[in-house]
């Protein structure tokens, strides 16, 4: 689902080369046209926050955070222009520091539940600083 | 030959906490008790249709009514089963394949959020894993941008909760009988901003039943309300739905507003001719999207309409006339056709202390769910 470049981790999507609608994950058929041919395409890394909750309760099995560990975690869509709007998971959970439009950017983080094994997942992480 | 059908009987156990019952047996008193309301014997039904998510097949209840043998369609279409049912049964009357049809919805599921596997719809263990394969955030994350572009507030979830809260304390067979002020529903916990327990419907039980028939077998000394439309959709490619990893930036009409839009042509009514609406209210945001979305209002209209009542029993588009789901709570097989036996009851005139005034002759449902799937009817007297 990531693939590691020398900018840093990107997302492997994937785009149909008859009527180049662009998917994440990358998918085996193209859910608009029903094309089997699609192609991988790496997602862009930085996009605005186009949506957002925050999970504040343990999700269930097969979600491993739960119990006694469990940290709320924010949750949102994030528009990567020219490209698609992906969900993922955010570093920041306090509903204060979250706002549609703001500029996100690709990280790992280490899966909930996973950490001894070195498990990571894939999340969005507030830019700081404008480039 | 006409291809009319009618409701002439319905059916329903209280809804919430069921310790005893089985959801079978929930869906045999239903059963039951629409038969009654028909004035026909299980003997005299054709064919039945019906679903649950979480409480068996809904055929099994031909042991309790009695194995005649009929032909009994299993439907299952997540929160929309119900819609799916009715579907069903009536392309089975239309089709000419029987004259009286039974519809039978009904669940029963532990407390807290759906228990849900990612697998069921075609995703990756991944999804559950990262902590994303939770209903509710999907309804957190649409609502809140609706609000962000339709300049919608909180107080209007907030009187969304209340508006149910106070129809449930008017409907004997409801889970949710207390009122509860807007106070109390932004001050309730939060669950997944900006919605709070109070604005959120819960899993719970219960069984509604219909009984269907062709206009020939409705007996002459009633006046029936007929089902004039039900159109049942998938999402198509744009449409911003439960569980989806990514959706594509061109978005496109909701499958909610596509299947309301078919159900109003094939009815040959339009929005403007209702007058009296059910539409999903997983939590009170989806009650304020629907109402948009199935065109019974335009996008931001709901914060005027709210703030003067105009979805109140008394008001000029009564919606969730019994408590919707957040009163009556979601077995998730039944509340399709919870939302069906509503509008019949109020345009037969039998809502009791909830009826709405002035006679109503144009009623319209919509029922929706996961993966996005969304099934409207309309029904006339």
């Amino acid at each position: 689902m990531l693939r590691q470049t020398d900018d840093g981790p990107r997302l492997i999507g994937s785009r149909c080369p008859s009527c180049k609608a662009i998917a994440f994950p990358a998918q085996q058929a193209c859910s608009r046209c029903g094309a089997r041919d699609v192609e991988q395409e790496l997602l862009d890394r930085r996009g605005a926050l186009w949506t957002w909750t925050v999970q504040t309760f343990p999700p269930k099995a097969p979600y491993r955070g739960g119990g006694d560990d469990f940290s709320p975690f924010g949750v949102g869509y994030i528009e990567l222009p020219g490209q698609l709007r992906v969900e993922s998971r955010l570093t920041e959970h306090r509903p204060d520091r979250l706002r549609i439009g703001m500029p996100m950017e690709l990280t790992t983080i280490p899966l909930p539940g996973g950490e001894s094994e070195g498990l990571e997942t894939f999340a969005f992480a507030p830019v700081e600083d404008a480039e | 030959m006409s291809d009319r059908v009618a409701i002439i009987g319905t059916g329903i156990t209280r809804f919430g906490i069921h310790k005893e019952a089985s959801g079978l047996e929930l869906a045999a008193q239903a059963a039951r008790a629409a038969l009654e309301d028909a004035g026909l014997d299980w003997g005299d039904v054709q064919v039945a249709a019906g679903g649950s998510m979480s409480a068996g097949s809904a055929d099994s209840t031909v042991s309790q009514l009695g194995l005649t043998g009929l032909p009994f369609v299993n439907v299952f279409n997540g929160c929309a089963t119900g819609g799916a049912s009715l579907t069903t049964a009536t392309a089975m009357i239309r089709a000419g394949q029987a004259d009286v049809a039974l519809v039978v919805g009904y669940d029963k599921h532990p407390a807290g959020a759906f228990d849900l596997d990612p697998a069921t719809w075609g995703l990756g263990a991944w999804y559950g894993e990262a902590g994303l394969m939770v209903a509710p955030q999907y309804f957190a994350m649409k609502i809140r941008r609706y609000m962000h572009d339709h300049g919608i507030s909180d107080d209007t979830l907030a009187r969304v909760a209340a508006k149910a809260h106070r129809n449930g304390a008017l409907t004997p067979t409801a889970w949710r009988q207390q009122p509860v002020s807007e106070e109390d529903v932004l001050g309730s916990r939060l669950v997944c901003p900006p919605l709070t327990q109070l604005m959120f419907c819960s899993p719970g039980a219960g069984a509604v039943a219909l009984v269907l028939a062709s206009a020939d077998r409705v007996p002459a000394s009633r006046t029936p309300v007929w089902l004039r439309s039900v159109a049942f959709r998938t999402r198509r490619y744009g449409s911003f739905e439960p569980f989806s990893p990514s959706v594509p930036l061109e978005q496109t009409a909701s499958v909610s507003a596509n299947a309301a839009q078919a159900a109003f042509a094939e009815a040959g009514v339009g929005p403007q001719d209702v007058d009296v609406a059910q539409v999903q209210d997983t939590e009170s945001g989806a009650e304020v999207i629907h109402l948009a979305e199935t065109g019974l209002c335009a996008d931001g209209d709901q914060e005027r309409m709210l703030a003067d009542g105009e979805t109140e029993i008394g008001g000029h588009l009564p919606v969730n006339t019994d408590g919707g789901c957040i009163a009556n709570g979601e077995p998730v097989g039944a509340s399709g056709l919870r939302q069906i036996r509503e509008i019949v009851l109020q345009l037969s005139g039998t809502a009791g202390p909830r009826q709405v005034p002035n006679s109503p002759k144009v009623g319209f449902t919509h029922v929706f769910g996961a993966p996005g799937v969304s099934a409207c009817a309309v029904l006339t007297r």
